[in-house]
């Protein structure tokens, strides 16, 4: 196959980058999109050009590190699956590709397709966690978990946090993967302790990372590698609207502020 | 309380649930406007009747009037300002863009609300303050004794007969109508959504539930007109 490549280059954070086209020839249908890239780069370090970069790590679709847009889908619009997972096959012989970084304010371009996603690392760190007692570890039956909690919590829990909800989204929102995150603790009885401080602190996290507002498009379900469910953002809705009820008005014998 | 008002009009989530709910407490009123206007095809004695029924309570027609008015005001102030941070919220736009999944009521929600505004202030003007300039029929709707009957009500049925027989009117309030059913199709499944009462069980029951209701009351709304501009009611 022969492709042109319109791949978006910029030298840093501070630099207006631009489109720059390359011809990439001899692609295999069989390569993996990011291995048509890696061709690719290895033909410009011959050429004595700065190679492209993007980020890549798994390349299995486990650990969310790719992102790029490509013809203006999120992972190339397959769906479940991330781009490293997106094969040439997909594409036609002489076909013109678009590449670019996911686009938000939150999420600032750092390098060509590389963007600083610690916006969601500082979301997870507002309360994606929960306190357990130091020891040994508990014995496995001890804690007995419904099939239907530990379905939904496993479904929320497929996140991998790799940013395409908030590139797909056209207000750059990223209510689902706080919705996924905030959903998987919620269900488990190990994260009842902090229930209600979880969701009010990552949705104070989100607000104050600057991503946008959810208008209920599914943009975000529809390029999502694992497939997150937009239920789960009506859960987040219903979580945090009872967690400010929950903190005005205290169960009895429950401080409040 | 304080941190409950905080939560609410400055989070992301507060302001969403002031939008489906403000919104939730109009489309009531689009049914009930509906159900009440819907009396013109009963005659002139009942829709009359009805009229007077509303306009007598001044203890109720008031305080109802500015509820609404002020929840419009909400509705649009969440709007501007979930809007104003949703543009903040991509400052450098895509080269290449293709919207995935959704659908196009989603995406021009803030277009077909803009310029239903536009209409409900025209509509206002036209049969609730009575602006003789916006009717084009060079009538005063207030006018005694032409837009009174018999009984000394005023003849509701009358003014929208007239009113509706202009055809730039009819072809007004239909778009209106018509973009106030668009906003309505996503809206209403938008609402249960952003409050957090849309579950896997019936969710797609309430998508498809939300555009066969707008269409339901967009067929509604729309009969009027036709049925006056087509001289069935006359």
């Amino acid at each position: 196959m022969n492709l042109t490549l319109k791949v978006w280059r910029q030298k840093d954070a501070r630099t207006e980058g631009r489109l720059v086209t390359y011809q990439a020839p001899n692609v295999m249908p069989d390569m993996s999109f990011l291995e048509m890239l890696d061709v690719l780069n290895e033909d410009l370090i011959a050429k004595g050009e700065e190679p492209i970069a993007f980020d890549s790590d798994c390349r299995e679709g486990i650990c969310g590190t790719c992102s790029m847009i490509i013809n203006g889908l999120a992972h190339g619009g397959m769906r479940g699956t991330t781009v490293c997972q997106l094969h040439m096959r997909h594409f036609r012989d002489g076909e013109t590709i678009v590449i670019e970084p996911w686009r938000a304010r939150a999420f600032p371009v750092l390098k060509d397709l590389i963007t600083d996603r610690s916006a969601f690392d500082r979301i997870i760190q507002a309360g994606g966690f929960v306190s357990v007692n130091t020891g040994g570890a508990p014995d496995a039956n001890a804690l007995p978990i419904g099939r239907i909690e530990a379905d939904t919590a496993m479904d929320a829990a497929a996140c991998i946090g790799c940013g395409a909800c908030v590139a797909a989204c056209k207000n750059a929102s990223a209510m689902l993967f706080v919705a996924a995150k905030v959903s998987h603790l919620a269900a488990l009885p190990q994260g009842q302790i902090e229930r209600e401080q979880r969701v009010l602190g990552m949705v104070k996290a989100m607000d104050e990372a600057g991503f946008g507002n959810c208008t209920v498009t599914g943009s975000c379900e529809a390029v999502c590698p694992k497939e997150i469910s937009l239920d789960f953002i009506a859960r987040l809705n219903r979580e945090y609207g009872k967690a400010i009820l929950k903190n005005t008005f205290p169960p009895a014998g429950k401080g409040g502020d | 309380m304080m941190s409950l008002f905080r939560n609410l009009f400055c989070s992301s989530l507060g302001k969403k649930y002031l939008m489906a709910g403000s919104g939730a407490v109009m489309f009531l009123f689009v049914i009930g406007h509906l159900a009440g206007n819907l009396q013109i095809f009963l005659g002139p004695e009942a829709i009359n009747r009805y009229g007077h029924f509303l306009q007598a309570n001044v203890e109720l027609l008031w305080p109802v009037r500015i509820v609404l008015l002020a929840i419009i005001a909400l509705h649009i102030w969440a709007a501007a300002k979930l809007t104003l941070e949703n543009r903040a919220a991509r400052p450098q736009a895509y080269a290449q863009w293709q919207p995935t999944a959704a659908t196009y009521a989603s995406r021009t929600m803030m277009m077909s609300g803009i310029i239903v505004a536009v209409f409900i202030v025209y509509h206002l003007l036209h049969y609730t303050v009575m602006v003789k300039a916006v009717n084009l029929t060079g009538k005063d709707f207030d006018a005694r004794p032409e837009f009174f009957d018999a009984q000394g009500r005023h003849d509701i049925y009358k003014m929208m007969v007239t009113g509706f027989q202009q055809w730039p009117v009819s072809i007004f309030y239909l778009v209106g109508v018509g973009l106030l059913c668009f906003h309505l199709s996503h809206g209403i499944s938008a609402m249960f959504q952003s409050l957090g009462w849309k579950k896997r069980a019936y969710g797609e029951c309430l998508d498809c539930g939300a555009k066969w209701a707008a269409a339901l009351i967009f067929l509604g709304y729309s009969s009027i007109p036709v049925a006056i501009l087509s001289r069935w009611i006359q």
